[in-house]
């Protein structure tokens, strides 16, 4: 099927883009935001509004209308399937097919300061009326909290015999996240515990297809659930334990 | 500015600031009895010392670890590099290089005459002191006579590109679109860093590396566009960490405005150890109560790990142990910038209510502070227009309530660190609603039994009874038991532990002195030397 941008008529193609320039406002300034956008492939471009952003620089707020149109059957995209269930069922289902607890060892690494994601899923509070791990009956929980070395991180899950790991990233400036991301998986495939571990990597900027670019099983971006997380370690160590 | 009224009860108000001051009083002797690297780096470097050798390694760490290994530093580092001074007729930076590159012993050189380490002492003190005297000067100078002081709320906005030269082209555009103050976040790592870098840097991750020669670049620059507006831009930078009074040091010599300095941040959020961070926050206030820089807290923390409702009384507690800290360490309430956030889930029936009756608590507790109001970040989703739409009723709060610094939302949190066009958007959204509802406060009153007056008093109540808690089984207790943050920390764990000192009755420390004279703190010490 092919579908166009939708303004307020089918396929009129409007788009709404927003952007800085380093002109100072003016006719000039105006004229260039209105051919960068019709460069970008625009048919017709309307500058609606443009500020001085103190002297040298201008933002601008841009209409633009396209012809260009997707046929969504030429796409395919990588999404991780799991069954989501609530914290009972999975409480439950760890209790039913599992039959023992699951332990999660959860850390931000190496520089990241952050801990919101990982509190956000571990703590017993949890997130947007989802209570975290730490309230499933079936889960033992270890959060390691922020900037935990790689290294420490793998003497832990060892330590513990973790079932899975989580890792938030928040900071991905110049793509510090991917670098610690890989340091970490290169750590536990020397350590040849990879295939011993669910490895799950979550963050604002984290995608699945990232995540299992980077050699993990799973990545959760922004507006994920504990209970989302939960029903997938929980499937997935079934799943795993069956193959075995 | 016209706020709206709470009438907070005097009783509750003067019994939670009593407690207060007990539970730190209790605290003075830990305090007194021990120093650590970070004081004494602090020494050295008001002493006059900087760089670092060819491993980037400050000189002030290498003179302290050298201390520290021959077992003398509890009698403070002061004492063997003046000592070395007399003895080889060098200043203090010569001597540093020596230790650095030839490996003098510091602790080997034969001890000269007191009389003569004492005058030397005396002499470097009141040079230091001077020199942060005259940067307070310059700072009311300019604030009061030069241009002038912007009007509250302050507009506080972020930089943090990692690169102090791109910082100061997204600065110096913030403060042409109307912002009053530029904070420059801290690369991500450094508040665990037990040294400060050297020189000006052009890599960070999430931030810049706070050296002291970053924060003459854009002291520089700021005074710059200042001089075009005619209005003072304050500029912050962030001292909470294993560094403490190191950066409160560099802030006074450059003339920062506002440093972030916490009593407990490090402890809870950076897992920094307890003592250490104590010690630490003592000296490092006396530094900024002297050279009057505003303290910024960070209570907000505790709203992005705890539900903002259910835990709104910890950063009411938390405040009040700041500002018993700060009184301690002789700081003017002027310049306490206490902490609280705009952290409400959205989605919360009346939150707007739960808001105003903390905004007001806040204010009212302390009528003095230079209040510091954080914006919405838990509940910021990448949905940029309902993130606008929040940080237009957080300012809508502060204008109506009375805070001082409005640390600005920007519509793209949770997305990135701010384009020069989030900026700009929310200055422009803070003009409008500070304009626009400039004399609101004074058409309401509050009446006692209303909802904002009724949770006010039972969020200071629920305070109260933490901070009881808290002064029953002592601070370090209270916070092993996670009653702050819901977070637990030990005694024994945490960062930069075995940095800590116990001194020994030789040991002398001569700006403790100079500051406390300063401060009018009651002092066995004497100004300069005693040895």
């Amino acid at each position: 099927m092919m579908v166009y941008p939708y303004g307020d008529t089918t396929n009129d193609g409007a788009m709404q883009l927003s952007f800085t320039l380093p002109l100072k406002s003016g006719a000039l300034a105006k004229e260039a935001a209105k051919r960068l956008v019709k460069k970008m492939g625009f048919e017709k471009a309307e500058v609606v509004s443009m500020q001085d952003l103190g002297g040298d620089f201008s933002f601008f707020v841009v209409y633009g209308y396209t012809s260009t149109g997707i046929n969504t059957d030429d796409i395919q995209v990588v999404e991780a399937k799991f069954d989501h269930m609530d914290r009972e069922e999975v409480d439950h289902y760890i209790e039913e097919q599992l039959g023992r607890k699951l332990v999660v060892v959860g850390a931000t690494i190496e520089s990241d300061a952050h801990t919101v994601g990982l509190d956000a899923i571990l703590n017993m509070k949890g997130y947007h009326g989802d209570y975290g791990l730490e309230r499933y009956k079936n889960f033992e929980v270890y959060n390691m909290g922020s900037q935990v070395l790689c290294e420490d991180l793998i003497k832990k899950c060892k330590e513990v015999k973790a079932d899975a790991l989580l890792v938030s990233q928040i900071v991905t400036q110049k793509n510090i996240h991917v670098k610690n991301l890989t340091k970490l998986m290169d750590l536990m495939e020397a350590e040849g515990m990879r295939h011993q571990l669910i490895a799950a990597v979550g963050g604002p900027r984290i995608s699945h297809e990232l995540a299992l670019e980077l050699g993990y099983d799973i990545g959760f971006g922004p507006g994920t659930i504990p209970s989302q997380v939960a029903s997938f370690i929980a499937t997935t160590k079934k799943e795993r334990m069956e193959n075995e | 500015m016209e706020k709206l009224k709470l009438r907070l009860k005097s009783e509750p108000v003067n019994r939670a600031k009593e407690i207060s001051r007990e539970i730190v009083e209790d605290l003075m002797g830990l305090i007194s009895q021990h120093t650590t690297t970070s004081i004494e780096r602090t020494v050295l470097r008001l002493f006059g010392i900087t760089g670092a050798d060819v491993d980037e390694t400050p000189y002030v760490n290498i003179i302290v670890k050298q201390l520290e290994k021959k077992g003398v530093l509890e009698t403070g580092a002061a004492l063997y590099v003046l000592n070395a001074c007399v003895h080889y007729h060098q200043e203090p930076e010569e001597i540093a290089k020596r230790v650095a590159e030839e490996g003098l012993d510091l602790s080997a050189i034969p001890m000269n005459d007191f009389d003569r380490i004492n005058a030397l002492s005396l002499e470097l003190t009141q040079a230091a002191m001077e020199h942060i005297q005259s940067m307070k000067d310059k700072r009311d100078e300019l604030l009061y006579e030069t241009w002038s002081d912007p009007v509250r709320p302050y507009k506080y906005v972020i930089v943090a590109t990692g690169n102090i030269h791109e910082d100061v082209i997204q600065a110096q555009a913030a403060a042409k679109q109307g912002a009053d103050i530029i904070a420059v976040i801290r690369s991500t790592a450094q508040s665990l860093l037990d040294y400060v870098p050297e020189g000006a840097t052009t890599e960070g991750f999430g931030g810049t590396y706070a050296t002291q020669e970053n924060f003459r670049i854009m002291r520089a620059a700021l005074d710059e566009v200042a001089s075009q507006q005619n209005r003072y831009i304050r500029l912050v930078n962030y001292a909470s960490g294993l560094c403490m009074p190191e950066i409160a040091m560099m802030g006074a010599w450059e003339r920062l405005d506002f440093l972030l300095n916490d009593s407990m941040y490090g402890i809870l959020f950076r897992d920094i150890n307890m003592k250490r961070t104590l010690i630490d926050q003592y000296f490092s206030r006396l530094i900024c109560a002297a050279s009057h820089i505003t303290i910024n807290t960070g209570e907000d923390n505790y709203l992005t790990t705890s539900d903002a409702i259910e835990k709104a009384y910890a950063v009411t507690a938390s405040q009040l142990i700041n500002e018993a800290f700060a009184l301690k360490a002789g700081m003017e309430p002027k310049y306490m910038g206490l902490g609280h956030a705009f952290e409400i889930n959205p989605d919360i029936k009346d939150g707007l209510s739960y808001e105003i009756a903390h905004a007001l608590l806040t204010r009212e507790l302390f009528p003095q502070a230079t209040l510091k109001y954080m914006p919405p970040t838990k509940h910021m989703t990448g949905d940029v227009f309902k993130g606008y739409a929040m940080n237009t009723m957080f300012n809508f709060v502060s204008v109506l309530t009375g805070q001082d610094i409005q640390l600005l939302g920007m519509l793209t949190e949770a997305i990135h660190t701010p384009f020069m066009q989030d900026r700009y958007l929310a200055v422009k959204n803070a003009d409008y609603i500070f304009n626009n509802a400039f004399s609101l406060g004074k058409e309401f009153e509050i009446s006692d039994d209303s909802f904002i007056s009724k949770r006010a008093h039972q969020v200071l109540e629920q305070a109260i009874k933490l901070l009881e808690h808290t002064k029953e089984v002592g601070l370090m207790q209270s916070i092993e038991e996670a009653n702050f943050a819901d977070i637990k920390r030990t005694q024994t764990s945490g960062k930069g532990l075995d940095g800590v000192i116990r001194k020994s009755p030789q040991y002398h420390n001569p700006f403790e002195g100079a500051f406390k004279k300063l401060l009018k703190i009651e002092t066995g010490y004497s100004e300069g030397g005693v040895w």
